[in-house]
């Protein structure tokens, strides 16, 4: 299996003094989706902004399909695409334009820039904007351009910083089919994101990364298999009586307030017990819903062990 | 395939140049031909007039030269600063720093767009001289040369002004407060004949002064300087300039972090 992104000791001190990175080794392989997670300032778009060449790395290697970043720059640039985090295109250009540019900057021939600008712009929902001044896009739009930009020279690798930040739920969901199929079709996926259902839907493999450290680096899989924990807030009929609280191995509820109840349950237990419980006690549920994605638990607790969660 | 590239990347980036300062035209081309104009009525025309003669001829004649060429060195310089600064600041400039594009096709991508407006504003310029003076063109080879590489050394300059310009500030500092000074007081409208010795010296330690001169020996024939010294100084400053850049595009200052 060819490895796409290779990383070892990789170190950031910033000229401020700030250490964004403190010796991250990741393997991604090719093919894969890949998800990097983590809390504000963890270090993930240094991360990405050292594999782009945009920050100069303090310590350790990368390589990118197997070449050196510092002997290969030429190819490993070629392989790359980056959808940054912050908007980095001209405000003043067309749409159509900016695809065309950067098709420019890797040198591909006019008539297929022509070719790819309108295909991804068409696969992007951007091509009746092709001829907007790029500041007039909304938000989501301006994304979805860069996404398109990234895409322009058709790159091996795609790394995408907080892609569907601010992007509303159903194009979020065509955004991630869209990805999917890329990937499919043999596209290397990095992404960074918060929301974790996200990283749940797309991705094979994560790292969680804090402080600049890696706390975690698994398979989607394994990581869903560790958690047995699930918790959810049951609505009910009627008043509940001030004291309710019942504990017994597996299975926690606890009032939240007069109309719900938080039941925990765990150890291979399941939520009939939790009804079971609840029905003895003559207690009539209306609805229930999870109460955080379990990936959101995880995450915290993961972090609490690493000693940053606020909880 | 790697050759073929470079040419389209540097195509692209000098198109985008251009297209920049055609898009505002009325911001780039525009003010410069009118304030040039506005030296041609007011300086050569009118108070001209008064002065006669000036290192032998019509004040007219004089000042033509030195006012194309100072079209020149302002419009080099501030399309590169204002157009690198502007990428710099609205962050588009990654664009480029991401692609696989070598450090001196960058650079030689923005020098280009500096010339074509610099070369653009000073053709319209003496295309308004030509209504008030007659130039008899002495050398077009010298005149196209001192020209070509008047407009190579400050766009040069434009970029490292852009490279080390954290504000707005800092991109019209350079040119208010040294490049106008130096256009000055570079014999754009007086021959330094007319100094006390010790600011003829002085006067000789401008480059600008040189460029001028040897622009007007081109078109008039006549000139205070020796004129191959003035393009040695010049190759040499572009070189040197050529140099800082790509060194400082290499260190990423400014640019990376
Ligand atoms: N250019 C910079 N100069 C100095 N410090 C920086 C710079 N960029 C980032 N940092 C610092 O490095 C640390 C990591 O920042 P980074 O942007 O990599 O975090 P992140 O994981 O991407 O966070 P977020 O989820 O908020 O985007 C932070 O403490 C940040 O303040
Ligand atoms: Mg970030």
């Amino acid at each position: 299996m060819t490895i796409a992104i290779s990383v070892s000791k990789l170190e950031k001190v910033y000229a401020s003094g700030v250490a964004a990175l403190k010796g991250v080794s990741l393997e991604i392989e090719q093919g894969d989706f890949f998800a990097l997670l983590g809390p504000n300032g963890a270090g993930k778009s240094t991360f990405i902004g050292i594999l782009s060449t945009l920050v100069r790395r303090t310590g350790g290697d990368v390589r990118i399909f197997g070449r050196d970043v510092d002997t290969h720059l030429y190819q490993t640039k070629l392989d790359l695409g980056v959808v940054p985090q912050e908007i980095n295109f001209s405000q003043f250009e067309k749409v159509a334009d900016i695809v065309m540019t950067q098709a420019g900057y890797y040198g591909l021939p006019r008539k297929l820039a022509v070719h790819r600008a309108e295909k991804y712009l068409k696969q992007l929902g951007l091509w009746e904007k092709r001829d907007t001044r790029s500041r007039l896009l909304s938000g989501g739009m301006k994304r979805r351009m860069m996404i398109a930009r990234a895409l322009v020279h058709e790159p091996r690798l795609l790394i995408l910083d907080e892609p569907t930040a601010g992007v509303d739920i159903e194009l979020r969901r065509s955004m991630w089919d869209f990805l999917l199929d890329i990937n499919s079709s043999g596209t290397t996926i990095v992404l960074t994101t918060h929301y974790l259902e996200e990283a749940e839907q797309l991705c094979r493999n994560i790292a969680i990364i804090d402080e600049g450290n890696i706390i975690e680096n698994t398979s989607m899989k394994k990581l869903l298999l560790e958690l047995d924990v699930h918790a959810y807030i049951l609505d009910t009929e009627h008043d509940l009586d001030a004291d309710l609280e019942h504990k017994e191995p597996g299975l926690v509820l606890r009032k939240v307030d007069s109309h719900s109840i938080e039941a925990v349950v765990s150890g291979g237990r399941d939520i009939n017990s939790a009804i079971a419980v609840l029905d003895r006690l003559g207690i009539r549920i209306l609805s229930m819903r999870n109460k955080a994605n379990r990936l959101e638990q995880l995450f915290l607790s993961r972090l609490r062990e690493s000693g940053n969660g606020s909880g | 395939m790697y050759t073929n590239h470079k040419l389209i990347a540097f195509e692209t980036i000098v198109i985008k140049e251009v297209r920049r300062f055609m898009r505002i035209w009325s911001q780039t081309m525009l003010p410069p031909v009118i304030t040039i104009s506005l030296y041609f009525v007011i300086f050569g025309n009118l108070v001209g007039s008064r002065i006669g003669e000036m290192g032998g001829y019509r004040y007219m004649e004089f000042i033509v030269p030195g006012l194309i060429m100072m079209a020149v060195i302002q419009n080099s310089y501030s399309n590169v600063v204002s157009s690198f600064f502007s990428q710099k600041f609205q962050r588009s400039v990654e664009e480029l720093l991401v692609a696989p594009i070598p450090n001196y096709v960058i650079l030689s991508g923005f020098v280009v767009g500096g010339m074509a407006r610099g070369l653009c504003v000073g053709f319209i310029v003496t295309l308004v001289s030509l209504f008030f003076a007659d130039l008899p063109l002495y050398s077009l080879s010298i005149t196209v040369g001192v020209v070509l590489f008047t407009s190579l050394v400050f766009s040069l300059g434009g970029f490292i002004n852009a490279v080390f310009a954290n504000n707005f500030d800092d991109v019209s500092i350079i040119p208010t407060f040294v490049l106008t000074p130096l256009i000055y007081l570079g014999g754009v409208f007086y021959s330094i004949e007319l100094l006390p010795p010790f600011w003829q010296l002085v006067s000789r330690l401008n480059p600008i002064f040189y460029m001028v001169n040897t622009f007007r020996y081109g078109i008039l024939g006549t000139s205070d300087i020796d004129v191959a010294w003035a393009f040695a100084m010049l190759v040499l400053f572009a070189a040197l300039l050529f140099g800082a850049c790509i060194w400082l595009l290499r260190r990423g200052t400014g640019i990376r972090s």
